[in-house]
């Protein structure tokens, strides 16, 4: 991992940025050693949790396996992390299966060694120095890293907005546009500001856009 | 998907994508046949390419006499 020497003593580690490639990495799995790099043309949503056998972890667990099938749609694969061990994550994954009726369809990396989570910073030493909080590392199909999110420990994660992130994720890639707050599917788009005078004159008689001014322009998508 | 066991004998996911690599194929095609994400396939071959089950040619993969010795 690319380390910043600052005043000699202090050393802070640089860690993924959206835009950056996603680092790689070789880990043990629940579904065997799996690299990054096999998850290549295929987006991956890659999230930690604190620890196995933890209610709110769990009614995560639940919640993700339950996007799971939506976000293959979507050409999207999940993959879990903690620091436990990958028989720890086994036991969990068939508790949750024989307690709530769910499969565990995803790989959990069992990233003991922290190795993992410490090239993607998803240790927060203010809150554990021994467990991950939770993090979401949207990755592209081009392993570029496309969105982060950090949740603290008590704060289980909303699937709705992790849905909502890929449709809009993938909205942008499609169509060249950006999306506004609050946006969904089938609701009007925004278009990217003019840069230069002419094209913002343009914009303003641009009659496939509804305008509130030149640099507030959205359109239907067709 | 682990392959190979540590005794030496295959899961039944192993036996399943060495039984569809008599013919040459690349990952993309073994996962469209046995409709399995391409991230499990690609970890599965390399498995066995190292165990010496299958071999690679170019970015294909055909089994190996060590391959047919276990199905």
């Amino acid at each position: 991992m690319e380390q910043i020497n600052i005043h000699q003593e202090n050393v802070v580690n640089s860690f993924p940025r959206i835009g950056s490639p996603a680092p790689q990495f070789e880990a043990v799995t629940t579904h065997g050693n799996l690299k990054l790099s096999d998850f290549k043309g295929t987006w991956l949503i890659m999230f930690s949790h604190p620890a196995d056998f933890t209610p709110v972890c769990t009614t995560e667990f639940l919640a993700f396996a339950q996007i799971h099938p939506e976000l293959r749609k979507m050409n999207c694969e999940l993959l879990g992390l903690s620091i436990d061990s990958v028989y720890s994550h086994i036991a969990w994954a068939r508790n949750v299966e024989e307690k709530f009726n769910q499969k565990i369809t995803f790989p959990i990396i069992a990233d003991l060694n922290k190795e993992v989570a410490t090239l993607y910073g998803m240790i927060m030493p203010g809150e554990s120095k021994t467990e991950t909080s939770r993090c979401v590392f949207v990755i592209d199909d081009k392993q570029m890293i496309r969105a982060i999110i950090y949740y603290p420990l008590t704060t289980g994660r909303n699937m709705d907005e992790i849905l909502r992130l890929m449709q809009a994720l993938q909205t942008t890639d499609k169509h060249g546009v950006a999306t506004p707050a609050n946006w969904r599917p089938g609701d009007q788009v925004i278009v990217p500001p003019p840069k230069t005078q002419e094209m913002a004159e343009e914009r303003v008689r641009d009659k496939t856009a509804s305008c509130k001014d030149w640099y507030f322009c959205k359109k239907d998508l067709k | 998907m682990a392959c190979v066991n540590p005794d030496g004998t295959l899961s039944p996911s192993a036996k399943g994508v060495l039984a569809i690599l008599n013919q040459a194929l690349t990952a993309e095609d073994v996962s469209a046949k046995l409709n399995q994400p391409l991230f499990k396939v690609r970890a599965s071959l390399r498995e066995m390419t190292d165990a010496g089950l299958i071999k690679s040619e170019g970015d294909k993969y055909i089994i190996t006499e060590i391959g047919r010795g276990k199905l």
